[in-house]
């Protein structure tokens, strides 16, 4: 299954027109200690770019941008009582929300992981 | 993601002399009143508990250390501060506040008294309005010393007093040290002066050392089993849970010091007398009540409050976090606002906008957790 990363550390991993989405270690590692999640409603509709998701750390409130658009199907529920996956296990156990793409031609304008940890070293 | 760095952005800043030292220890540096500063090493949960359970050394070297002396030092200060000198024997310590003439807050401190002096500790973010607003009011018979050669630590911790005990020698047992009192040591060669102070609530020490002799002590106080280096933001953390306002954020020339809580330090004398700047304001709220007052905040939920956010009793506004955030001992949120004082008692239930949410909270006593003083 392909995954894809943005510039907001972002990664979906797709698979089909079903696509899974959380932030990278990178960007947990930036955050600090993850407190709370605030997650999208199943049948939330999202245009690439929208912020859908905030996540909570002891410093400072974030932003996540949905990476395409489509229509989310489920969020994670296990962070409500353990919103520190996201630290503990950001690129997979804490995964935030999975939704149906809508527009799988969006996925052309992501990295794959190479080009994103080059991106990463950058910064 | 979004404000990755939203608190805390790098710009052209000044180095302290711990700055080598915080980053071979993995400190993730941040700006902060001018200085780069460490935000945390480990994470801030971490260092917070181990602080509550153990001791942290926080370097606060970005603060401003005050020296001044000359003749009728004590009056010259008397007309700024709302400070009794009098009282301030040789080895106090107290906590102050410099006003405006309208009252409002320039700077909390604390003042200490040396043999031919008074020791002040400023805040980092305002020592160069400090130094401004003293140089022009105070006489030319009062010399004021910058003391720009000096570092400071704070080692904060129910550990802390065996921690420190072991490497301090002096006239005195740290021991004779209680809580507000300060003397002179010797600590890993250097003479330093110790206060039992702090700002988290926990028992501790700040010691006041020369710059050059900050990484070898850091070093020693760290090669302790009890302690570990703490960032900026357990820190912060750790005043909030205390009920301690910071300047800047809960206290500003915007909020006196009545509103703020803080009657304690307006001093017996001073209320009887006045004649310091902002006693008016000052002594007729201390008579009448003020208007608003600053209050602490428990949040439902997990969903954190920060600073600006809107505090609402129905549709109403009522006032305005200046403080908002996670707390890692209560695992819970906690917030602190000024609030009209028919929503100031403990127990009255509110509510605070978070992206455009409503979240339940209820007026809680000051501290939130309690302190534990060494007096």
């Amino acid at each position: 299954m392909p995954l894809y990363y943005t510039q907001d550390h972002e990664w979906i991993d797709v698979d089909g027109d079903t696509g899974t989405v959380g932030i990278t270690d990178y960007a947990q590692g930036q955050l600090g200690d993850i407190t709370f999640v605030e997650l999208p409603e199943p049948g939330a509709t999202l245009k690439k770019g929208d912020a859908p998701c905030v996540v909570d750390s002891v410093k400072a409130a974030s932003d996540v941008y949905a990476p395409v658009s489509g229509t989310v199907t489920e969020a994670n529920a296990a962070l409500e009582g353990e919103p520190e996956l996201v630290n503990t296990d950001p690129e997979s156990g804490g995964w935030l929300f999975r939704l149906t793409l809508s527009n799988t031609s969006e996925l052309g304008g992501l990295m794959d992981r190479a080009a994103y940890d080059e991106y990463v070293a950058g910064l | 993601m979004s404000e990755l760095e939203d608190q805390f952005e790098e710009l052209e800043i000044e180095a302290l002399p711990l700055d080598a030292w915080h980053r071979a220890k993995g400190g993730r540096m941040v700006e902060f009143a001018g200085y780069h500063m460490p935000v945390q090493y480990e994470g801030i949960i971490a260092e917070h508990l181990w602080t509550r359970e153990h001791a942290g050394l926080f370097d606060v070297s970005h603060m401003g250390q005050l020296q001044l002396s000359g003749d009728g030092v004590d009056a010259a200060v008397e007309a700024l501060l709302p400070i009794d000198l009098s009282t301030l024997k040789l080895g106090m310590q107290r906590y102050s506040l410099l006003l405006d003439e309208d009252g409002g807050i320039l700077d909390d401190l604390m003042v200490s008294r040396w043999p031919d002096s008074l020791y002040v500790v400023v805040n980092g973010a305002t020592k160069w309005d400090d130094i401004a607003h003293l140089r022009e009011h105070l006489p030319d018979e009062v010399t004021l010393n910058h003391l720009d050669d000096r570092a400071l630590l704070a080692l904060q911790g129910p550990e802390a007093f065996a921690a420190l005990e072991r490497h301090v020698s002096g006239e005195w047992p740290l021991s004779a040290l209680t809580f507000m009192r300060f003397g002179k040591f010797m600590l890993g060669g250097a003479e330093v002066s110790i206060s039992r102070s702090g700002y988290t609530g926990e028992d501790g020490f700040e010691i006041s050392l020369p710059a050059d002799a900050a990484e070898l002590i850091a070093e020693l106080l760290c090669g302790e089993p009890e302690v570990k280096p703490i960032g900026l933001g357990a820190r912060d953390s750790l005043r909030l849970e205390a009920g301690l306002p910071l300047y800047g954020h809960d206290l500003g020339p915007g909020t006196s010091p009545i509103e703020a809580g803080l009657n304690f330090a307006i001093n017996k004398r001073r209320r009887s007398e006045g004649e310091f700047l902002g006693a008016d304001r000052v002594l007729s709220e201390l008579a009448e009540g003020a208007p608003r007052k600053w209050v602490g905040l428990t949040l439902e939920g997990r969903q954190a409050a920060r600073e600006c956010a809107e505090v609402f009793a129905g549709s109403e506004k009522v006032g305005v976090l200046t403080s908002g955030g996670f707390s890692p001992s209560l695992e819970k949120p906690i917030a602190a606002a000024y609030v009209a004082l028919a929503q100031a008692a403990p127990g009255t239930a509110l509510e605070i906008e978070v992206r455009g949410k409503r979240l339940a909270a209820t007026v809680t006593s000051l501290p939130f957790v309690p302190h534990r003083y060494h007096r």
